[in-house]
């Protein structure tokens, strides 16, 4: 690869001098500055060449080409005009109205651009002359003598400013800039509380009702008495609370009797004592990082995660069977009240959701 | 130019002039030379789409309320008249249906986001692959690493605000990968989220993350990245004239500003025909968020699929211990190929020069087969980031393609591994066969589709030299010299353990096919005289004999 | 040599040949994918004792093989003893029965029954062992519905499966959760009451046919509705949204970019 010239310390002119033809010596000057009888005192200095040419390099071309591009210009300019007359007379406040106005407006606007576009580029291709020029790069390196100059410079005014031979000056500095850059981290910290043990519990209590999310109606163990049911329930009174809901909602799966697989010592397996009449309640939030789980198939027993397809055994006290999540959906401990409605016979007997770090 | 508009014109320029001392400076600017090649385009694409992004979000502040108060709908869209959501998703159903144009604004403004992030990844591909991240430029590829990861944060938060069920899912997620982190995670997403997961403060906080913050510092770093480029100018591809000491093509005025300008247009046409036509994002059939709801084939935006595919594919790791959960199943996903991913991209321009040595200034592009390592192990990483996003959409390839489901997640975990070492050796293989061709054509010559018959009945096809343009391409292949022991003393380091993995590493590299003799003209017999088309009989033996197995040495 | 011939040599002719096919196969994949149009509901007969011997007729040549004689069910297929009316209206007024591959899931074909017979077969299923009737065309009209509550039930217990729009969705083992474009109201009503298949059972004690109109109402208002913003790529998300984003957008970008900066001929 070969070296460019050095770039001269402020060159005078810049890059005029690379542009200018090389000249050889013996070489007669460009025609524009020669008379037949030679320089005449006093005449003017001459022009130096054009850069760029005047006109298209096919005028025939270009003329049409011209006409063209005013075509396209004219076409945008209607457009324009388009969009804001269809914004003027197109009213929205429906569905099929939004359509149309989308339409309208999208399709004015789109072809004003794409006009200009296509015009812009025929201007350049057919009317503009085809040049192609060179230009000279610079190394980018600073010469020696500069980086000399330089770090001259920057010592002088390091020891000028006292800032390198008087450590006292400089440590207190440091010292003065550390807790203020500090500061504004600190300011953050009532951005919000601090979890404590709010991931461990949700609001479901000894005796509170089930309903069922949506009517928001308390919910019988008689009338959810067929095998193959699924429902999604919330906590009564707390149907509104987001918050609540995305630790509290829980699903109630229906089965035959005998299907359930009962837990033993050191085996998993559905805590009975937490079902009512083979009604069985899980968690509905996914173990893996929160999703709804809820996606249950009545034929294989599988409760589905559609985010990253975790799959929990519904049988088996909703062990995971495939996917990522790390641990079974938590057992709501159910029962009946006096009225025969399914409540909650306490708390989850383990945080829900998400695996954190303090979860044990 | 008529008298008038040259004496305000004349005037206006003195004026600054007189304040500024512009003159010599725009004049510069002015001659500016641009090279010319369909990719060096693709970086603008991301810089409109931007300034359009800038413009239509601008609009839509102007409609949109950033809070989770409840409200109950009554607008235009009935289906969810009645229904109870978040000041942020009715006001973005009011922009859809009861502001005139605010659908439109908001499907350009998708639209856009979509292609800044993918122009994005195209102008990052193209200038790894042809070698323009190289010095003097290490620089600008950073901040355009980070430019990256600032804009898919951007259309992440961007996406959340409306509150819809798809976007809201994605928050949820979000929430989980933030409680997997060790010690700190709960602390964490309890101040991101004001508390407990929804709370009532991350829609109002993404949103000024999103208006504000991120969009200062991209302008910042944008402005950054165009000052670095116009000061040590674009690069080029390799043709006739081209050297590392010059730069060819057209002027900035008139030529390039009426190019661009015409880029402009066109994104902005094309963004607005899409947003005409391909419906983006529509909340309404989403519905509000809420957490006890989610719909089968729930993604995020095209890039974050990576991230939702590992989280897919990883296994269910987890260790419990002392009272303490490492939730590896989690936040390994969400970091390690991020992490693997943007440093891999920000620390390639200074290990690429650690192992070959280079630190020449190149201003030159490589033509990708030119660099089969480098560019085997770009498709290895495409293909890395591809079968990522691929299994993101599982249950949409599963429902679609009638694959089983968990088939997909089973295939996804071996191909991540196998995939890209079998792209790296296809891609290789591919660009050393180019390399074999482009020595044909400097060698043989093109074919002309002259066919004449010899004396003896013999067909043969005439062929001629590669013009000088195509020439001056094909023989572009660089000296890829080995490293040299720098300086005496430096000997004994590179016959450490380190030394000698740089030496093995810059073997790789640098292989390459070597130019042919006679550097290509004539017809390969050596009579290095290209006048007229000549005749090639087949069977022509290759006249450098045998090719070597190992090229690092340089071509002629 | 006309003009047709001299615009196919120029170098960009094959460029732009390859642009216009891909926005042909985009522009007619946008259309092709948008749902289709609802099928009209089936009203239920009345039962009487010819009804019931053409069914008995109809079953023993049609079913029997699978489900058996008395339809006690066999090895190849279960039990439709107490299964009701509702569930054999809705698996053959779909077309999924009679079943013809055994696979993990019964698919929604062309009908080859009239509803008259239909009704006639599940007439006589249901008088083997009761289960749920066919609900009357009252019970599935969707006026004066409660829309936003059928939003609510709709997300929490059907999208999991169905998807926000009713497209469908996978399910493990090559089984799917299909679309609901071409249920009608009858259909909607009695899957939700029968639970087929791999769905479970939504008993009316459970949720109300009041709140089943609900759903039926938000189901079909959803797919009716026309799309404002233009094709709806399927109203399936950002999978597809991300796939027009790049062969759409950035391909078309792509020409435009070649055509701007493609040398000129030299004229």
């Amino acid at each position: 690869m070969s070296e460019t010239h050095p770039s001269q310390d402020l060159p005078e002119e810049d890059g005029q001098q690379s542009r200018a033809p090389h000249r050889v010596i013996g070489t007669p000057p460009p025609a524009q500055a020669r008379t037949l009888l030679g320089e005449a005192p006093g005449s003017p200095v001459p022009e130096p060449p054009r850069e760029l040419p005047a006109g298209p390099d096919n005028p025939a071309t270009a003329k049409t080409a011209e006409k063209v591009v005013a075509a396209c210009f004219i076409l945008s300019m209607l457009a324009s005009i388009g969009f804001i007359a269809a914004y003027v007379g197109l009213e929205v406040h429906s569905v099929d109205a939004t359509l149309r106005s989308n339409l309208a407006l999208g399709l004015s606007m789109s072809v004003a651009f794409l006009a200009m576009g296509v015009g812009a580029t025929i201007w350049v291709r057919s009317i503009m002359p085809n040049v192609e020029q060179v230009e000279e790069r610079h190394v980018l390196a600073s010469s020696e003598t500069e980086r000399e100059a330089f770090t001259k410079t920057f010592t002088e005014g390091a020891e000028a400013s006292g800032f390198v031979k008087r450590p006292l000056l400089r440590r207190t500095l440091i010292a003065a800039s550390v807790p203020l850059a500090v500061a504004p981290l600190v300011v953050l910290r009532d951005l919000g509380p601090l979890p404590g043990t709010s991931l461990r519990h949700t609001v479901w209590r000894n005796g509170t009702r089930m309903v069922v999310y949506g009517p928001d109606t308390p919910l019988r163990a008689a009338d959810f008495s067929i095998p193959g049911q699924m429902i999604t329930v919330a906590p009564e009174g707390y149907t509104e609370n987001q918050d609540v809901l995305a630790k509290a909602v829980t699903i109630i799966i229906k089965f035959a009797p005998g299907v359930l697989v009962p837990n033993r010592p050191g085996q998993p397996g559905t805590i009975m004592n937490w079902t009512v009449d083979n009604i069985v309640a899980y968690s509905k939030i996914c173990t893996h990082v929160g999703c709804p789980v809820a996606l249950y198939e009545q034929t294989t027993h599988h409760i589905l995660c559609p985010c990253h397809q975790s799959t929990f055994d519904a049988t088996n006290g909703a062990q995971v069977l495939f996917g990522p999540a790390p641990r079974p959906l938590p057992q709501l401990p159910i029962g009946v009240d006096s009225e025969g409605f399914l409540i909650a016979k306490s708390d989850y007997h383990e945080p829900v959701g998400p695996a954190f770090w303090e979860l044990g | 130019m008529s008298t008038t508009t040259g004496k305000i014109l004349g005037g206006t320029g003195r004026y600054l002039d007189d304040r500024l001392h512009g003159a010599r400076g725009l004049r510069t600017f002015l001659r500016k030379i641009f090279p010319d090649h369909w990719s060096f385009l693709l970086g603008e694409i991301a810089l409109y789409s931007f300034i359009i992004l800038l413009l239509t979000g601008t609009f839509l502040t102007l409609f949109f309320q950033p809070s989770m108060t409840d409200v109950v709908y009554h607008g235009s869209y009935t289906p969810l008249d009645g229904v109870h959501m978040s000041q942020a998703y009715a006001s973005t159903l009011d922009i859809s249906f009861d502001v005139r144009g605010g659908l439109l604004m908001r499907q350009i403004h998708h639209w856009a986001a979509i292609l800044f992030v993918a122009a994005i990844v195209c102008h990052l591909l193209r200038v790894f692959f042809t070698g323009a991240f190289r010095k003097p430029r290490e620089l600008n590829w950073v901040i355009g690493v980070v430019m990256f990861t600032l804009a898919f944060t951007e259309g992440l938060f961007g996406y959340s605000l409306p509150d819809d069920l798809l976007s809201g899912t994605g928050l949820r997620i979000l929430e989980g990968v933030l409680l997997s982190i060790p010690i700190v995670g709960t602390y964490l997403s309890f101040f991101l989220f004001g508390g407990e997961f929804p709370g009532h403060d991350i829609i109002p906080r993404l949103y000024v993350i999103h208006i504000l913050l991120i969009p200062a510092l991209l302008l910042a770093l944008i402005s950054a990245h165009l000052f670095l480029m116009f000061h040590q100018k674009h690069t080029q591809m390799p043709g006739k004239g081209h050297t590392d000491a010059n730069v060819v093509g057209q002027p900035m005025y008139p030529y390039f500003m009426a190019k661009t300008g015409a880029w402009f247009f066109f994104i902005f046409g094309v963004t607005a025909l899409m947003s005409t036509f391909a419906q983006i994002n529509p909340i309404w059939i989403y519905g509000p968020y809420n957490p006890s709801g989610i719909s089968a084939g729930s993604q995020p935006d095209w890039y974050m699929g990576f991230l939702e595919g590992a989280l897919r594919m990883w296994p269910s790791w987890h260790w419990n211990v002392g009272g303490y959960s490492f939730a590896f199943n989690v936040f390994l996903p969400a970091l390690v190929p991020l992490g693997v991913l943007i440093t891999g991209l920000a620390v390639w321009p200074f290990l690429e020069q650690w192992i070959t040595g280079d630190r020449r200034e190149h201003h030159v592009n490589d033509r990708p087969r030119n660099a089969p390592t480098r560019t085997a192990l770009g498709m290895a990483g495409v293909t890395f980031y591809g079968i990522m996003w691929l299994e993101g959409a599982n249950d949409i390839v599963s429902r679609f393609l009638n694959i089983s489901l968990y088939l997909t997640t089973e295939i996804a975990r071996y191909a991540i591994f196998i995939g890209p070492v079998v792209a790296y050796w296809v891609t290789k293989r591919i660009c050393l066969g180019l390399q074999r061709k482009d020595n044909h054509l400097l060698e043989h010559g093109v074919e002309t589709g002259i066919i004449r018959q010899l004396p003896n009945g013999e067909y043969v096809e005439l062929t001629k030299p590669v013009s000088e343009e195509m020439r001056a391409v094909l023989a572009s292949r660089a000296e890829r010299p080995q490293i040299e022991a720098p300086d005496g003393d430096d000997v004994p380091a590179a016959r450490g353990p380190v030394g000698k993995l740089r030496g093995s590493l810059n073997r790789v590299l640098t292989e390459n096919i070597p130019l042919p003799h006679g550097n290509g003209h004539g017809n390969g017999h050596g009579n290095g005289h290209a006048a007229e088309p000549t005749a090639v009989t087949a069977g022509d033996a290759h006249p450098d004999g045998p090719e070597p197995a190992d090229g690092d040495g340089a071509g002629a | 040599m006309s003009w047709i011939t001299a615009l196919r040599r120029r170098p960009a002719a094959g460029y732009a040949v390859v642009l216009l096919g891909l926005v042909t196969i985009g522009v007619g994949y946008g259309a092709l994918t948008t749902p289709g149009s609802p099928a009209s509901a089936a009203t239920p007969g009345t039962v009487s004792p010819q009804t019931l011997a053409a069914g008995q007729e109809l079953f023993v040549k049609t079913c029997a093989t699978c489900h058996g004689m008395n339809a006690q069910g066999t090895s190849l297929a279960p039990s439709l003893v107490g299964v009701g009316a509702a569930a054999v209206d809705f698996q053959m007024s779909t077309g999924r029965m009679p079943g013809k591959d055994i696979g993990p899931e019964m698919d929604r074909k062309p009908v080859t029954f009239t509803p008259a017979q239909i009704h006639a077969i599940a007439d006589y299923v249901a008088s083997l062992g009761g289960g749920p009737t066919i609900p009357s065309a009252a019970q599935v009209s969707t006026a004066g519905a409660n829309t936003a509550l059928g939003q609510s039930l709709f997300i929490t217990d059907c999208a999991q499966c169905h998807n926000f729009d009713g497209a469908g969705g996978a399910l493990t083992y090559g089984k799917f959760a299909p679309a609901l474009t071409e249920s009608t109201p009858t259909q909607i009503y009695e899957a939700m009451l029968t639970g087929p298949e791999a769905m479970p059972v939504f008993s009316d004690t459970t949720i109300t046919p009041a709140q089943k109109r609900d759903i039926i109402d938000y189901i079909t208002r959803l797919r009716a509705e026309p799309n404002p913003g233009g094709f709806s790529l399927g109203r399936i998300g950002p999978v597809t949204e991300g796939l027009v984003g790049f062969i759409g957008g950035i391909g078309v970008l792509v020409f435009l970019a070649l055509w701007i900066t493609m040398k000129r001929r030299e004229s």
